[in-house]
């Protein structure tokens, strides 16, 4: 161990080794990873989010999808985009990636949302970090309300965790919509974005908790919607994208006017955005 | 601590002796400029420079360093590689870009990295001497420094008060052979610098308190002056490469010959710069020249000063007032401008 490392504790950009114990494509481009770290489990809370790196390429921040109640490693889930998240596609079961985290806040409000229904908006792969939240509710079903889980998906091939949705939409008080964008012929549900599913929320909106992700395009548009229903700004959580870079606070990519959202977010309670005009 | 005299002699002996036992860096001309570099000689030390090209800021977070290093196995190991040096000539305005750089550095999440090389740094600061072109630090009440430095050298006409900061600095000052106890008539001369100094580094005087500008910022997000200063931008970030409080980084792979093995490199990024909020699938946050443009100042005297305790992180070296081509980066035209429209209130 170098000397920095002694002197203060580990040193602040080291990953820490994970294995690979699952890797498998969702679609043509989500690829689902089921992690253990190596030195063991660590405690996470929903909303926080990893800085997974890959030798020579670099490193990605990813919401952590599962759920801290999932006692079978770290799941996430990864669109091939960029360089990271491309070299992580090649991954497979037995391989190793580096890990540093949790890193956030971890901001889903496991404890806030008790007792209240929960409305669960998510754009494509919006849907991932929000796993996280929605699988902890699963797991406590009986502690939260009604759940209302909209996924808009731009078509049929980008559609993914099929099952999951299904097997939420069968739990007891879960409603589970879907809205395709750009659908097929033979599909029979709802199409357009996921605002025009808003008005149909079979909850009252104004007592409920509502999380929302996707991407940075559609948050003015359901902030929108949601005005038009006089949610209090205090019951909407946004959890943003933005390059964090180093996941730490330091290197001023992801700030957000005064905000760091590595630091401050990714979730974000909207009421806590009011003087933050760069947000949406 | 003690406050010592030493003549110009006794300061050229000492410096000389140091540079035989230690890694010193000083300041020297190069051209008609000022830089940091390696002190080979005592002679070549300027401490009666203007401003530096650079600020000492390389030394404590280097424009590219090694962070992690990976092996074949995948496994990473923590780099570090700070050396022990004594930085020579820092006036006030960067000691206390030092200063705030520390605080930044060692709040929420420590970065080890950076605290390792700045606890290796001993800094011998020097109080100025001649004013640059550019410099507004009695403006921004940084001329003057009271802590952060190890030992505070004074030009005092016929020799160099100093004063030991910290333990440290008061053993280098031991070593000064021929230094005597700074008397009376030192000190008077000393305060006599300082206080010429509050008043007149201000080739740019701010017309508010600093203390008031983030508070100005607070009415002037949507103001047209962001649109009509970054007309003229050309996004080269030359105002971030030169500021000693910048400390924005962006962090690359490198790979060694054998394409398995290789380093984790952080190296210094800037605001100013296109791309610098893109995130893969090309969504750029900050993709407007004036939001960056507004961004840096935002920074300067609000967000920033929000993270330690008040203080403008703008230390009035001028350094961005040089380097801008297009002339727009001066902190005080804009902060000004901005109080001629909107007033104090």
């Amino acid at each position: 161990m170098c000397e920095c490392c002694t002197k203060h504790q580990k040193g602040t950009y080291l990953p820490q080794l994970a294995t690979v114990e699952e890797a498998r494509l969702l679609n043509k481009t989500e690829m689902y990873l089921r992690l253990t770290m190596d030195d063991g489990a660590w405690d996470y809370r929903p909303g926080h989010f990893v800085e997974v790196s890959i030798p020579g390429i670099g490193e990605a921040p990813l919401t952590i999808a599962s759920s801290p109640t999932f006692k079978g490693g770290l799941e996430i889930v990864v669109r091939r985009v960029g360089n990271v998240t491309n070299a992580m596609h090649r991954l497979k079961a037995g391989g190793k990636v580096g890990i540093r985290g949790p890193l956030g806040r971890g901001l889903y409000p496991v404890d806030a949302a008790r007792g209240k229904p929960i409305v669960f908006i998510c754009g494509g792969i919006g849907l991932v970090p929000q796993r996280s939240f929605i699988n902890y509710v699963m797991d406590h079903r009986s502690d939260y309300g009604r759940v209302v889980i909209l996924q808009g998906t731009r078509d049929m091939d980008q559609r993914f965790f099929q099952e999951e949705l299904s097997a939420w939409g069968r739990a007891k008080d879960v409603v589970v919509t879907e809205t395709l964008d750009k659908p097929d012929p033979q599909w029979k549900g709802n199409v357009g974005v996921v605002t025009t599913l808003i008005s149909k929320i079979p909850v009252d909106l104004k007592s409920a908790i509502l999380s929302v992700c996707g991407p940075p395009v559609m948050y003015k548009f359901v902030l929108m919607a949601l005005a038009e229903h006089d949610v209090p700004h205090d019951h909407i959580y946004l959890n943003l994208e933005r390059k964090m870079k180093c996941g730490v606070g330091k290197c001023g990519h992801c700030q957000i006017n005064h905000l760091y959202c590595c630091m401050d977010g990714p979730v974000f309670k909207f009421s806590d955005l009011a003087v933050v005009p760069e947000a949406i | 601590m003690s406050v010592k005299k030493l003549t110009k002699k006794v300061l050229a002996g000492w410096v000389q002796g140091l540079i035989q036992t230690d890694k010193v860096v000083g300041v020297q001309a190069r051209g008609d400029k000022f830089e940091f570099a390696p002190l080979k000689s005592a002679k070549d030390l300027r401490l009666d420079y203007d401003v530096t090209l650079q600020p000492p800021k390389q030394f404590f977070l280097p424009p590219c360093e090694t962070l992690v290093r990976y092996a074949k196995d995948g496994s990473y190991t923590c780099a570090s590689e700070a050396d022990q040096l004594i930085l020579m000539g820092v006036h006030p305005y960067d000691v206390i870009a030092i200063n705030q750089l520390d605080r930044l550095f060692s709040q929420d999440n420590v970065d080890t990295h950076y605290l390792q090389r700045r606890q290796g740094i001993t800094i011998i600061a020097s109080d100025v001497k001649t004013a640059s072109k550019n410099v507004f630090a009695s403006s921004m009440k940084t001329a003057v420094v009271r802590e952060g430095y190890d030992v505070l050298l004074t030009d005092v006409g016929d020799g160099f008060v100093a004063e030991a900061g910290t333990p440290k600095g008061q053993a280098l000052l031991d070593k000064a052979k021929g230094a005597v106890e700074a008397g009376e008539e030192d000190l008077g001369k000393r305060q006599q610098v300082w206080d010429h100094n509050s008043r007149h580094l201000n080739q740019h005087p701010l017309k508010c308190d600093p203390a008031y500008l983030p508070k100005l910022l607070e009415k002037t997000y949507r103001h047209p002056i962001w649109e009509k200063k970054a007309k003229t931008c050309f996004s080269c970030g030359s105002c971030n490469l030169v500021c000693p409080t910048c400390y924005c980084f962006d962090v690359q792979d490198d790979v060694n010959w054998d394409l398995a093995s290789g380093s984790r490199e952080r190296a210094w990024d800037g605001c100013l710069l296109d791309g610098f909020t893109k995130v893969a699938g090309n969504h750029e946050f900050r993709k407007a020249r004036a939001d960056r443009f507004r961004h840096r100042l935002y920074r300067k005297a609000k967000y920033v000063p929000a993270k330690i305790g008040g203080q403008i992180a703008c230390v009035g070296c001028g350094r961005c007032v040089g380097a801008c081509l297009p002339d727009i980066a001066n902190p005080v035209a804009v902060y000004n401008e901005l109080l001629d429209e909107v007033g104090i209130s």
